[in-house]
Order: C-alpha cells, then structure tokens, then sequence
C-alpha cells in the first residue's frame, strides 16, 4: 500500500508529467487561459487517460501478446484512444447535455493530447500489473489538473500585468512555467 | 510554392509561430544530436504522411478522416522508429519515449488536416519538407543555446556509430560557469521564451514593414 502510495506522490508531484517530462504542453498552453475551463479539461483528462489505459493494457495483455504483434502496439494503442475518445463525447452528448457542455468542447483535443499514449505505453514498458496501472493511470492526469489549474490561476492574474509588447500571451507565460518548474523541482526526492 | 517552403521558417514556424509540437522540442533540445536525430525523423514523417493523405483525400470519407490519418500517421511513426532502433541504437535511446510520441505531435496532424487535404502531392510534400525544416530549425536553436550552457561545448556524433565524433567545440571561457538547470526543465522553458519573444518580435517588426 506504502508502495502505491509513494507511486502515486511521485507521479502527481515528483515527476509531473507537465514540468518535468514536458508532456501535455499544448493544453498545458491553450485551455490555461482561465481557471474553469482548466478544471474541466483537467478531468476530462483523467476520465480518458483512465479508461484508455485500461482497455489499452487489456489489449496488450490479450491480444498483442498472445497473437506476438508487439509491433502494432503504437498503431493499436491510438487507434484505441483516437475511438475511445469519440465513443465519450458520443456518450455524454447523448446522456448528459450539461456535462457536454462544459467538457464537450475540450474532448476532441484529447486525442492529440501526448500524456494519453504515454502513459498508456508507460504502463506497459514499466511492466505495472492491474493495479499499478490503475494507481499510475489516475495519478499521472492528476499531476497534469493540479499544475493546469495552477497555471491558469497564475495567468489570469498575468493577463492585466504589464508586459512587454512581443513577451504578451505565451512566451511571459513560458517565463511562469519555468519557475514552477524550478518550484516543483524543490519536491525531488521526497519519496 | 517557394513561399510555401519559406513559409515555415519564420512568419509560420511551426513551434515559436504556432505553438505546436512543444512538448518533443522542450524534451529532446538537451543536446544537439538528439536535436538533429529528431528533426530528420519528425521531417520524414510529416513529407511522407503528407504525401500519402493527400493522395487519398478524394476517397476519404469527411467522418473518419482524423482516425484515417492517425493510422497514416502511426504507420510511418513505427517504421521510422524500427528503422531508429535497428540503426541508430544511441540515439533511440537518448529520445526513448518521445519517438513514438511523434504520432500525437500536433504539426503533423495540424498539417494532414490544413494543408495536405485540400491540396495536391508535390505541393503538400514541398509544404511538409518546410514544416519539417522548420521544426527542426527551432529544436537546433533551443538545443545549441541549452547545450552551450549546460556543458560549456557543443559535442555532435556520427548517429550511426556514436564512438566517431564528427564535430566538437568547446568554449573554455565558459566551462567554470556552467549552469546546470539548463539541460532540465527549467532551462527548456526559460529558452523557449526567449526564444520564442524573438520571433514575436521579428515578426511585428516585418509587418510593420509591409504596413508601411
């Protein structure tokens, strides 16, 4: 339990997929911009990466392993999350118009979203079992809401300082992320 | 068409113009041969994905063109990187995950999807060696300024045998003042926004120009 735990801090704080393993960085950057829409990318995130790991991991178990097609796990692996994230949006257009409303629109750029196939190919070439990938595949989209909504809340109060004319919008932005890079590198070593 | 290829470098530089593809140029620009090992691949990728869309893109259905073009897109990713693996064992490993993390790089779908599926073959091969180029351009600018900082010199080995050095400098002014935190994160940040101020700036100036 300890174990799963220290697994789960690591991934959330330690090596946070955003400012450590630089993945996730075009969300990281375009649904920043205020902090709601953050959190609901933030959890549309979690909800994907969940179900797409394991179908992903239960793929890789039954079918690439046994039939020995390794090889067809990049293609599998986002074919599987390309339709699992259009059988979402599907899903709650049809059973939730509130809830569409406010994840609807972040849902297609899931797709494209790198920490999705990483953390699926993670689960595998780490060799986890279920639960470790169960730990791993919440944990790590965790990590990526935690400093999304950090970030957003740090750029709304960007938005009215005053910068210079060619720093406005990202590259000031870049600036914020790199000292909570520097922030969060103060965690290393905690586990 | 010449535009089309200029295109990429400055005013539509894929990573400083448009944003995309940041994740692999803040991770792979520590060195510069993982730099150049990664824009060839990402280049090759984008020509030959490019290429192949738009071939198809009067026989693809409008519904299932994104799935369409990510199996396109993932199909070359795996050749490219059995090809890496089996040739180039240093620097598969040096790029580990971020080599089959080509698949969900944003320019090469972003391209797919805004130029290669309204236009011809020779044109969207044209416009994805420029976007390659581009690419590869910003990751050599982010990689020299990172290495030069972190080491104090630019080391470049031979990608297929990396005991053969091809080219090495090394400043001596500036070993003693090395700074370390510019081969991790923050120092990918750091750069990207200096780097990327300077092309916001390069630009507005260039408009500036033709509105005058």
């Amino acid at each position: 339990m300890t174990e799963l735990l220290s697994m789960a801090l690591a991934a959330v704080i330690i090596n946070n997929v955003v400012l450590s393993q630089f993945l996730g960085i075009c969300p990281f950057l375009g649904v920043s911009k205020n902090s709601k829409s953050a959190i609901g990318m933030g959890v549309a995130v979690i909800f994907v990466i969940f179900g797409a790991s394991l179908i992903t991991y239960a793929l890789y178990h039954l079918v690439l392993v046994p039939f020995k097609i390794e090889y067809m796990q990049l293609i599998s692996f986002i074919l599987v999350i390309a339709t699992f994230v259009q059988f979402t949006e599907m899903f709650i257009k049809k059973y939730s118009a509130s809830l569409y409303k406010s994840l609807g629109i972040y849902l297609p750029l899931i797709t494209t979203n790198c920490v999705v196939l990483f953390v699926a190919q993670d689960n595998i070439t780490q060799g986890y079992d279920l639960i470790e990938t169960i730990v791993n595949s919440i944990s790590v989209p965790l990590g990526f809401m935690l400093v999304l909504y950090l970030f957003s809340c740090l750029r709304e109060r960007l938005d009215s300082a005053d910068t210079l004319p060619s720093w406005k919008g990202n590259p000031v932005a870049l600036v914020v992320a790199a000292l909570m890079a520097l922030a969060f590198s103060g965690f290393a070593g905690i586990v | 068409m010449w535009n089309n290829f200029k295109n990429g470098f400055i005013k539509e530089n894929p990573v400083f113009g448009l944003y995309l593809g940041m994740c692999s140029t803040l991770a792979i620009s520590t060195s510069l041969n993982n730099a150049v090992g990664m824009g060839v691949c990402v280049t090759l990728v984008l020509i030959f994905s490019n290429v192949i869309i738009s071939a198809i893109r009067k026989i693809t259905p409008d519904e299932i063109r994104i799935p369409v073009y990510i199996v396109v897109i993932a199909t070359l990713v795996t050749i490219v990187e059995m090809l890496v693996h089996a040739f180039m064992p240093e620097l598969y490993t040096s790029l580990g995950v971020f080599l089959s993390l080509i698949v969900v790089n944003c320019i090469i779908l972003g391209r797919a999807e805004a130029f290669a599926s309204k236009n011809g073959v020779v044109a969207s091969a044209v416009d994805g060696l420029g976007m390659g180029l581009g690419y590869t351009f910003a990751l050599l600018l982010i990689s020299v300024v990172r290495e030069l900082l972190a080491t104090g010199g630019i080391a470049f080995y031979n990608p297929f045998d990396a005991t053969q050095q091809l080219f090495a400098f090394s400043l001596e002014a500036l070993k003693p003042y090395t700074i370390s935190l510019f081969s991790g994160s923050v120092g990918a940040f750091l750069t990207f926004a200096c780097f990327a101020a300077l092309f916001t700036w390069i630009r507005s100036r260039s408009s500036k120009k033709e509105a005058k």
